[in-house]
């Protein structure tokens, strides 16, 4: 879906350039109010603006990463989820398997960022990966891979690292104008009509103050409904199987626990509000994701072959919307056997993810090796897992009382 | 007057249609040749398991020569058709699953084999590419039938035959998820 890709790009210069006016305005109403050169003001904001646009292109991803505390992990930490997630990529026909990452949450969620398909980064949380089996992982990562491939994730991820710094600079005005400034204001004052003209922007760049962080999430909001819609719909053509990834939003939905390490600016990353808040009416309102329930019943209306047209017909039937989500080159391919793309030999795996007991497990070891315990396979069939910095040369088995050597980093 | 604009008009947006139709049958065409690629690394890798595979097994199976030798064939095969016509790789490829699946089926009588790690390293391995070629080969078909939908359709199917844009052979794989699904043809 071509279109998507070039409006996404427009929309994260668009989203750039309002940002530029919107720190150009307080860096002048500001600069004016406090330090009697509206010029100062305008010059620091906008330097203080390209460097966030900046720093949000290059490295907003480790940002989001990091705060969201999220791990990077190997093929053998977790082969399963490894797997499934160059099978999307192949479905979805990009030139690069993603980073993956995991999160140590119980909430269950993922999200994809970066800044293009070539440095795309995909992080789930040790939650989803104890309840969801297969065919529902490979709808939750059809869904971040959706994301990937329609270039939602540059755009995301801008405006996510930018509204989490209006947010905190307007915080810092709005003190700085709470105690400070105001003395040397009034001594400076010229000509009444001075005075006027000065009170007048001392108002504008209050109300800017207070309302920069509304624009910036209303410029936020304002499509990623639609991009959680088109994900679902490329998750259901990559994996031909959306019931899969209805499973998996039912089990998601299911979930009362918040995810801890999301906060606002991070929340319309995931594949489900991460918040879970009780007031629904203003959750409603400012809500980035649209209903889980809604989202369900799209997915298992679809009918036919597994297409973005079934889907954008099954969207139109469960809303009630003459219009659909998916836009005209989408709907032009009518192409797609409705074969799910699964051979005999990802039994071993669908088996080994539909056990619950083997996917906490595979988890908890892949979160061991993160924090670099090292694994010993015992002959006797117990594996070891040895802390870092272990203070002894030899672990035996508890189980059969063999004496394993670990000084060589085996 | 007038009415020489309009003309003009007319023949530039002929002039601007006529590019835009071939920009897009030129991005199909090189949707479908990187999805091909995307095919050819998967198969490839498959073909360099197999030596590997062949060496761990010949050891526990000194009674099914035959067995390991017509993967070995297949394989032979398979790699020297890489390169040509999608049908005769596929044919190709069909073969080699099918010597592979017979391998595995007869390698359940060895207990020895199947403890052995390397053996069930290398056949997670072959399961997952063969997987990974599956998927690939969704991507590539998806790919052929919108190229050829666009060659075949008024108007874009006047501008494919001025400029020689022929049709895509899709990669057809006979495996046992394929047979369970109901198949639809376009063809006849």
């Amino acid at each position: 879906m071509f279109e998507l890709i070039r409006a996404n790009r427009r929309r994260a210069i668009i989203l750039m350039a309002a940002m530029l006016v919107l720190f150009a305005g307080v860096g002048y109403a500001l600069g004016y109010a406090f330090m009697h050169s509206a010029e100062a003001g305008l010059v620091i904001a906008v330097a203080l603006a390209a460097f966030l646009a900046f720093l949000s292109w290059s490295s907003g991803d480790a940002l989001i990463l990091n705060s969201s505390q999220a791990h990077r992990i190997e093929h053998d930490d977790h082969p399963v989820l490894f797997n499934v997630v160059e099978e999307m990529r192949i479905a979805a026909g990009l030139p690069k398997t993603p980073e993956v990452y995991i999160i140590d949450a119980d909430a269950p969620n993922a999200f994809a960022t970066g800044r293009d398909p070539e440095h795309a980064k995909i992080a789930v949380t040790a939650g989803l990966l104890e309840r969801l089996d297969r065919d529902e992982l490979q709808g939750v990562i059809g869904h971040e891979m959706g994301h990937v491939a329609n270039r939602d994730i540059l755009y995301m991820m801008m405006a996510t690292v930018l509204l989490g710094a209006i947010v905190i600079l307007a915080d810092v005005g709005f003190y700085a104008m709470l105690f400070g400034g105001g003395g040397r204001r009034r001594t400076s004052a010229g000509g009444g009509g001075g005075g006027q003209a000065q009170a007048i922007m001392m108002l504008v760049a209050i109300a800017l103050v207070i309302l920069a962080p509304l624009f910036a999430r209303l410029l936020y909001f304002a499509l990623s409904r639609r991009r959680e819609y088109l994900a679902d719909a490329c998750s259901a053509r990559y994996t031909r199987y959306p019931e899969g990834l209805a499973r998996a939003l039912e089990k998601i939905a299911g979930n009362p626990s918040p995810l801890r390490v999301a906060n606002r600016a991070t929340a319309a990353l995931y594949i489900a509000n991460p918040l879970k808040t009780g007031n629904r009416g203003l959750a409603d309102l400012t809500s980035t994701h649209p209903p889980i329930s809604e989202r369900i019943r799209i997915l298992r209306s679809m009918a036919g072959d597994m297409n973005y047209a079934a889907y954008d017909e099954a969207f139109r039937q469960v809303t009630g919307r003459a219009v659909g989500v998916v836009p005209f080159s989408g709907l032009q391919d009518k192409s797609t056997p409705a074969a799910p793309a699964r051979s005999a030999a990802t039994d071993a795996e669908r088996a080994r993810m539909g056990d619950r007991r083997q996917r906490v497990r595979d988890t908890g070891n892949a979160l061991w090796r993160k924090q670099g315990y090292r694994f010993i396979n015992c002959p006797c069939g117990t594996t070891l897992k040895v802390p870092p910095r272990f203070p002894k040369d030899v672990v035996t088995c508890p189980n059969c009382g063999r004496d394993h050597d670990i000084r060589d980093g085996r | 007057m007038i009415i020489g604009w309009i003309i003009l008009g007319i023949v530039v947006l002929f002039i601007v249609m006529m590019v835009a139709m071939y920009n897009n049958l030129v991005r199909l065409r090189n949707q479908v040749k990187n999805a091909w690629a995307q095919i050819d690394v998967q198969l490839k890798r498959r073909h360099d398991l197999i030596p590997n595979l062949v060496e761990t097994v010949k050891g526990y199976m000194q009674h099914e020569r035959q067995t390991l030798e017509s993967v070995t064939q297949a394989r032979q095969q398979a790699v020297n058709l890489s390169g040509g016509s999608v049908a005769d790789q596929a044919k190709a490829e069909n073969a080699l699953s099918q010597t592979l699946r017979s391998l595995f089926a007869v390698a359940e009588n060895y207990p020895n084999l199947k403890a052995n790690e390397n053996f069930l390293a290398l056949q997670e391995q072959l399961a997952s590419t063969e997987n990974k070629i599956s998927f690939a080969r969704q991507f590539y078909n998806d790919a052929v039938m919108s190229f050829n939908n666009k060659i075949q359709m008024f108007p874009s199917n006047m501008m494919a035959s001025m400029f020689n844009f022929t049709m895509a052979e899709s990669f057809e794989l006979e495996d046992q998820a394929e047979r369970e699904a109901p198949k639809v043809s376009f063809s006849g």
